[in-house]
């Protein structure tokens, strides 16, 4: 308990930081803060296994998390049976063409020596396929895209509930970092850091241009939810005599029956959606908290000694017979799991697709200052950088709007200066961040909660 | 004759374009070199750093217009360069001081002091955005074209006009007289030998007397250099956003690397490979094939390789096959 204390303090004081949100400016926001920062939590928590446990720098979340909010789409949208009837043949055509690829590829590569021969083969073989590809796929993606554009446009998922697309989200991230691990992780680490953006980068932008697959820049709007709608909830019965419960108090001082109506009716209004967001943070929080559980244990399992020994000297673990690429491997393909879980998480809270809306300063660096800020190698370190950074990210435009205005209390308000400051407000948030991470940098390198490895 | 339409059809859109866009990649791509080459660290705030210049850049021009200087049919921004550049190189001292020589004090790994410049980047983000706004900004003024395509075409009598604009002459102009001044710095002058000496081998460079307070100081001012005209002629060719410039960090890096990465020249020949891949491989040859092949073989489709939406993925895959294959870059020589 003792020297847990640093740990319960940091997270008590980020709770009453949302309750006071909550009291000062509402419910609704701190429930939706809340909820962001555990989906920032289980992002952090990703990139903590890479980075906290095994060293290994990964800056293609982005990447990753937009591929779990493919799997959300892919998972829940209904299959529209139109454009299937008239693309699909030839989509499931390239689908076929594309493993015969990867099959020959194989093929070459395990059975002839390593030579320039070998590699203008298969890049030959590469080019080749993707003409074929294009050409296979070209009529069938003008079909598919023609299918009343305006609605859909694009082949539709599988039509099913859309809380199975957290683990299909896991599978495709997963399956991104295996292609990626495979190819990259040799490199060097700043080498690795740009590789792994460039690719998250190309990721992004196969998302933003397949619109047969995803719908593009158009994005994909109203998909299921796991959690009721506010207008059901509205009408439900249950739903108004709990709210009316629950106040009482505060409707039992209006006499006036029309009065207490629709103060009732204001308050189930308001219900509704805060409920909506319990219901999510339920969701989210049972994630997070089974996410926890299984890292916790895996950092203080054999396999996580040996993940800080690899991490720690590389060569000294090679030596003692550890297979250093291969764990490297296995522990990049589970972080990019995590993350992708939380990219599905967050389309599913969303409602909605926007690929042109994944953009790296957001998924991608401060992902990677909450990892630094609350501390690399500990989970819960990681979990309160993701839910601070978030908090912070969210109030920074209060806080900064606060300060100006104490700044420029003498100034009148049409002073073109304070006009100005007050107009830049949003990009506030992002000096808070840059000087947050600089200072936890210089002055707490190891980040507010640092690793602690106990030996039992 | 239609020989020279489709040369004069590809110079006009693919050589010209290419080669402008090249310069300004190759100006970034040697300032991350340089910063990689002598301190040692990939810098994230690469695409923010040439913002941050390209901003203080502007400010000047306007300052410059409200009093009326300029300089005739060339833009104004040419005579704003010094004094933004004077601006930039003090920026980067200030933050060397205050952010990147404690790390580098330390002996930090290079990741840590990455990490430290995606803070320098969030910092440097909001700075610009404060103070210039996330927007769209044109400061170019001046003649815009020196040739235009209508007047190629009735001085040639060609169906293919040729139109060059005066920004991209003064792109490619600019670069070739920096370039060259930054190659005989580097390679005649004793400074720049003992930068050389200095990224070699650090301790044998400390050894033989370098001081390498002053290589490090003299690389941020040159790096500010480069980061201040080459986002100046961006922006002039193009237009400035915060936004893009930052995205335009992903081309130079893959620049750099493709060259060779702490390879000034590699770079330099970085920029172009990577610019003319971009543009080749997503141009549609249609109209090219229309006037050289005869009538009857005329393509149908666009015959373009990738579409214009996959430009910034071309880059990034030649990026990923040259560190895949030939890490070292494909410029094989001396570092530095």
């Amino acid at each position: 308990m003792r020297k847990n204390l640093n740990v319960i303090a940091a997270y008590s004081i980020m709770m009453v930081l949302i309750i006071l949100v909550g009291i000062f400016q509402s419910w609704n926001i701190a429930l939706s803060i809340f909820n962001m920062c555990l989906i920032s939590a289980v992002m952090t928590m990703g990139a903590n296994i890479q980075w906290g446990y095994a060293g290994l720098i990964n800056f293609g979340i982005m990447g990753y998390t937009a591929l779990g909010g493919l799997a959300a789409v892919l998972i829940s949208v209904d299959p529209i049976q139109e454009a299937w009837r008239v693309g699909g043949f030839d989509i499931l055509m390239c689908l076929w063409l594309i493993i015969v690829m990867v099959l020959v590829i194989r093929f070459i590569l395990k059975n002839f020596q390593k030579s320039k021969l070998r590699t203008y083969g298969i890049a030959a073989i590469i080019v080749a396929g993707i003409i074929i590809i294009r050409i296979t796929a070209e009529p069938g993606i003008e079909a598919i895209e023609a299918v009343n554009p305006a609605k859909t446009g694009f082949l539709g998922g599988l039509g099913l509930p859309i809380i199975f697309s957290w683990i299909v989200g896991a599978f495709f991230a997963g399956g991104l970092a295996f292609i990626v691990g495979k190819v990259a992780l040799g490199l060097r680490a700043d080498y690795l850091a740009i590789a792994t953006l460039l690719i998250s980068e190309i990721v992004i932008a196969i998302i933003k241009h397949e619109d047969w697959l995803t719908r593009g820049v158009k994005n994909v709007i109203g998909l299921k939810r796991p959690a009721p709608y506010e207008v059901d909830l509205q009408t439900t019965d249950w739903f108004i005599n709990l709210v009316e419960k629950f106040n009482s108090g505060k409707l039992s001082l209006i006499s006036n029956l029309a009065d207490r109506q629709s103060a009732l009716n204001q308050l189930v209004i308001e219900g509704s959606s805060v409920f909506v967001k319990l219901c999510y943070s339920g969701l989210f929080l049972v994630v997070v908290i089974i996410l926890l559980i299984l890292t916790q244990k895996a950092l203080y399992s054999p396999w996580g000694r040996m993940m800080r020994a690899i991490r720690d000297n590389e060569e000294a673990a090679n030596a003692m017979g550890k297979n250093v690429v291969k764990q490297h491997l296995l522990i990049f393909i589970l972080g990019s799991a995590i993350v992708g879980i939380a990219g599905a998480m967050l389309v599913t809270q969303d409602g909605l697709f926007t690929p042109g809306s994944y953009r790296p300063m957001r998924y991608t660096f401060l992902i990677w200052v909450m990892v630094i800020v609350g501390g690399s190698g500990n989970n819960f370190g990681a979990i309160l950088g993701g839910f601070a950074v978030w908090f912070l990210w969210i109030e920074a435009a209060p806080i900064a709007l606060f300060l100006i205005n104490l700044f420029t209390a003498s100034m009148s308000d049409t002073h073109a200066l304070k006009v100005h400051l007050i107009e830049s407000v949003p990009y506030f948030r992002y000096l808070m961040m840059g000087l947050g991470l600089l200072l936890i940098m210089r002055y707490r390198p190891k980040g507010i909660l640092p690793e602690k490895i106990e030996i039992k | 004759m239609d020989i020279l339409n489709a040369i004069v059809l590809l110079l006009n859109y693919i050589f010209v374009p290419a080669l402008t866009y090249g310069s300004q990649l190759a100006l970034g791509a040697i300032f991350v070199t340089l910063i990689y080459g002598i301190l040692r660290f990939a810098n994230f705030a690469t695409g923010d750093m040439m913002s941050f210049g390209t901003m203080v850049a502007i400010l000047f021009t306007w300052y410059f217009q409200s009093l009326g200087i300029s300089l005739g049919l060339l833009p104004t921004a040419l005579i704003a360069i010094p004094f933004a550049v004077v601006f930039m190189a003090m920026y980067m001292l200030l933050i060397d001081k205050f952010v990147f020589k404690y790390y580098r004090v330390q002996k930090s790994p290079p990741v840590q002091l990455a990490m430290v410049s995606i803070g320098v980047m969030f910092v440097t983000q909001a700075v610009v955005r404060i103070i210039i706004g996330p927007a769209d900004q044109r400061f170019f003024d001046g003649q815009k074209f020196i040739i235009k395509a209508g007047e190629f075409k009735e001085m040639t009598g060609l169906n293919e006009g040729l139109a060059i604009k005066s920004t991209q002459v003064i792109t490619i102009f600019v670069t070739i007289i920096l370039v060259s001044v930054l190659f005989w710095f580097l390679n005649k002058t004793k400074t720049g030998k003992s930068m050389k000496a200095y990224s070699d081998n650090e301790d044998l460079a400390l050894l033989s007397g370098i001081d390498p307070k002053r290589i490090v100081m003299i690389t941020w001012i040159i790096a500010g250099i480069l980061a201040t005209i080459g986002g100046v002629l961006y922006g002039l060719d193009k237009s400035f956003k915060p936004f893009t410039y930052f995205n335009n960090m992903l081309p130079i890096f893959a620049a750099a690397i493709v060259g060779g990465i702490g390879n000034p020249f590699g770079a330099f020949l970085g920029g172009y490979v990577i610019a003319f891949s971009e543009i080749f491989l997503t141009y549609a040859y249609k109209k090219f094939f229309m006037y050289v092949l005869p009538e009857s073989m005329e393509p149908e489709t666009l015959v373009q390789l990738l579409s214009t939406d996959y430009k910034f993925a071309v880059s990034f895959s030649i990026l990923v096959i040259v560190l895949l294959y030939r890490p070292s870059g494909i410029f094989k020589g001396k570092v530095l």
